[in-house]
């Protein structure tokens, strides 16, 4: 099972590394960790996606939790909240296979974003779904190089997770 | 507000934090720091070892509740405290470690006696910093003893760049302390409260297991209360040793794989087991597994301790001593104790012509009468005090739980004795354990630190010797220690005063001639390398 993560920290350096060094130290495996800064400037919010079973999740939470730089963990709930990554594919491109590639740019709603003779690069957010699908069917032609962001997520409609805790989220 | 340097703010929040004594070693990339301390009245304890300098802060916090403070400079002294740092995150000690570090414009060249004390304190530090901005040391120096001393309590570490240290700031101290992401919870869920009340009252044979944490939080006489109106046997762990006096009609001695029988059988036939401030690792648990018709309430402070060893049917995070007190208000009265049969089988010690170390503890603890504070090393000597010693009061029995330290135990001694100098201060350890730290006897000897050290010798690591014969068929490598000083010469090297005991006729009369000597002591007992941990 996957789960995600939603947490919130301290804006401070080093914080990161407490984070990444507590996952290998305590052998939970991350599938993604994605980090910026929040509206407010001091703190920045943590996407992380964890692989494993209740036990672990509920370990990685309590674990993070006793970092003193980390404010707030919440488990995303997939059905709602709104999760994207952002690819960038750079794939083999010649006169015959490009016409292709566009259509099936198109078909996903992805970009193209540089050009060279022999070579397509294509941007692309979605759910990691999505971009294993794309991925998928660039395959065929050459898929030169990928860089991913890791998956980032925000709970749909009015709710927001904010430093102040609350009795629910503990 | 006054203008001041780094270093003297560092000085004046020790002060405002109570700070009475500090050990350590300076260096070139702290001394602006010690300057700024010659000009206080907190005491400097000079080490001869950075290791040594956080056991005996250790030895201080676990018998005051203070937090206990050492100083180091940069590189091998930074990493000369780490054995140390660790050993108090392991057993929850409050400390604060303060390092000195290169010019903060070197910082990540490798310059001489540079490392990373911060990135390498990260595992086993509650909480560390590095000083760059000098307008925030106050602040830091605040939040670290607050850090240290609250929820479950652990070491912090602040390095701090020698440029830092000597920059001028405006001295002010803030009033309030908040840590958006530190909360510690310590009132218990009133639910899980009611719940755990019900649970107990509707078991049959439940079994309390107290660990460091009814010390640590002040929660002997709560835990007290609660089983003398249930009437449950008490097992502990090595860490909650002196939880409940080693006397009391109910306890059963220490569980898992050196513990003792009694307490093992019970913890294997309970229906209902009440772990309090213990996390239940592996060495506690021993061979007992848990089974699925075992129910357990996991009392602590650390919600992460929860249901991380053992699966926990009713959590409640919180302060044990106030936990329990909650408890007791509901709890009703019991009338039988079902482990008086378990505690009816205990058994007898061999007694012969030879010196045992369990007569030579017992004989300590008769002629003391439980009135001293023990710390030990690790080995056999840790076990036979374990189960040996009598232990009066919380707090008095001090020893490595969690990391298994050696060389603990003279240090740790050192630190207790300047927390409670009226209290007698002995020092239980092996010969493998004491050689780890023995350039302390240069400290006891220049503070005329009056403590005893009963040295258990028996010319072997004994403890993975006895493994090897078990284990190993008596394939015995690395453990024979030959080379071994003369311990008499060597004790009177350093000017302490020392006696060696062979036979048991001599016991009583040696025990006698330590107790009464006004300094520092050592008695030397000649052990048998053949004498098992548990007899
Ligand atoms: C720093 C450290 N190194 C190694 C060990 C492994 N170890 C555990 S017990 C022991 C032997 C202890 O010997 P001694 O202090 O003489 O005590 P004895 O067992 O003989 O009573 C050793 C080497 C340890 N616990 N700590």
């Amino acid at each position: 099972m996957k789960y995600t993560l939603s947490v919130l920290v301290e804006n401070h350096p080093g914080v990161l590394s407490r984070v990444a060094g507590l996952f290998s130290r305590r052998g939970f495996n991350i599938d993604s960790l994605a980090v910026g800064v929040t509206e407010d400037p001091t703190i920045s919010r943590m996407t992380i996606v964890v692989n494993g079973d209740d036990y672990i999740v509920e370990q990685v939470t309590k674990q993070l939790n006793k970092l003193i730089d980390v404010i707030k963990i919440k488990k995303l709930n997939p059905k709602e909240a709104v999760e994207r990554e952002l690819a960038l594919i750079k794939v083999n491109a010649n006169s015959q296979t490009r016409s292709d590639i566009i259509q099936i740019t198109e078909i996903f709603r992805a970009n193209i974003v540089d050009v060279s003779k022999e070579t397509l690069t294509i941007e692309i957010s979605g759910d990691e779904d999505k971009i294993e699908a794309l991925i998928e069917l660039l395959k065929q032609y050459g898929i030169r190089e990928v860089v991913r962001t890791g998956l980032i997520a925000i709970e749909r409609g009015n709710k927001v997770i904010s430093k102040s805790k609350s009795e629910e989220d503990e | 507000m006054a203008k001041m340097t780094v270093a003297r703010a560092m000085v004046e929040v020790l002060k405002s934090e109570g700070v009475e004594i500090i050990f350590g070693i300076p260096g070139a990339a702290i001394y602006p720091f010690y300057d700024a301390l010659y000009d206080s009245n907190i005491k400097h304890v000079l080490v001869r070892t950075e290791q040594a300098a956080v056991h005996e802060a250790s030895g201080y916090a676990r018998t005051t509740g203070k937090v206990g403070v050492c100083v180091a400079t940069s590189g091998p002294g930074a990493t000369n405290l780490i054995t140390g740092i660790a050993t108090a995150y392991m057993d929850s000690v409050p400390i604060v470690a303060i390092t000195g570090q290169v010019n903060s414009s070197l910082i990540g060249k490798d310059v001489f006696q540079e490392v990373d004390i911060t990135g390498a304190t990260a595992p086993f530090t509650k909480h560390n910093y590095l000083v760059k901005d000098p307008k925030k040391i106050v602040r830091i120096l605040k939040e670290a003893f607050y850090i240290a001393s609250t929820g479950r309590r652990g070491p912090v570490l602040i390095d701090v760049p020698i440029d830092v240290q000597m920059q001028e700031i405006e001295f002010e101290i803030p009033k309030e302390i908040d840590i958006p992401g530190y909360k510690p919870k310590e009132k218990g869920h009133p639910l899980q409260i009611k719940r755990a009340v019900e649970a107990i009252e509707s078991s049959k044979r439940p079994v309390v297991c107290s660990g460091g944490g009814v010390i640590a939080s002040g929660a002997s006489q709560e835990l007290q209360i609660l089983i003398e109106k249930q009437k449950i046997p008490v097992i502990s762990t090595l860490m909650g040793i002196g939880s409940i006096p080693t006397d009391h009609p109910y306890y059963l001695g220490m569980i898992g794989s050196h513990g003792q029988k009694e307490a093992n059988l019970a913890l294997r036939q309970a229906d209902l087991l009440i772990v309090i401030g213990a996390r239940l690792a592996d060495r506690a648990l021993g061979d007992t597994k848990i089974t699925e018709d075992m129910k357990i309430i996991h009392i602590d402070i650390d919600p992460a301790e929860i249901g991380k060893n053992v699966d926990t049917n009713i959590p409640i995070v919180g302060d044990a001593k106030q936990v329990l007190s909650e408890v007791n208000k509901r709890i009703s009265e019991r009338k039988d104790f079902w482990a008086y049969e378990i505690k009816a089988q205990k058994k007898v010690l061999p007694d012969d012509d030879k010196l045992h170390p369990y007569d030579v503890l017992r004989e300590i603890s008769r002629a003391y009468n439980g009135d001293y504070i023990i710390t030990t090393d690790v080995g056999q000597h840790q076990i036979w005090a374990a189960h040996n010693l009598y232990i009066k009061e919380p707090g008095t029995f001090i020893t490595s739980g969690g990391l298994g330290t050696m060389g603990y135990g003279v240090p740790a001694a050192i630190g207790a004795k300047f927390g409670r100098p009226e209290k007698e201060v002995i020092s239980i350890t092996g010969d493998g354990s004491f050689q780890m730290l023995l350039q302390e006897l240069a400290t006891i000897k220049r503070e005329q630190v009056p403590i005893k050290i009963v040295l258990f010798n028996n010319t072997r690591l004994g403890m993975v010797y006895e493994l090897q014969k078990k284990r190993c068929t008596g394939r015995f490598i690395a453990t024979c220690l030959d080379g071994n000083p003369d311990f008499m010469i060597l004790s009177k090297a350093y000017g302490i005063e020392s006696m060696r005991l062979e036979s048991k006729e001599k016991l009583k009369e040696a025990i006698e001639i330590m107790k009464s000597h006004k300094g520092p002591f050592l008695l030397e007992v000649v052990t048998s390398p053949d004498e098992p941990t548990i007899p």
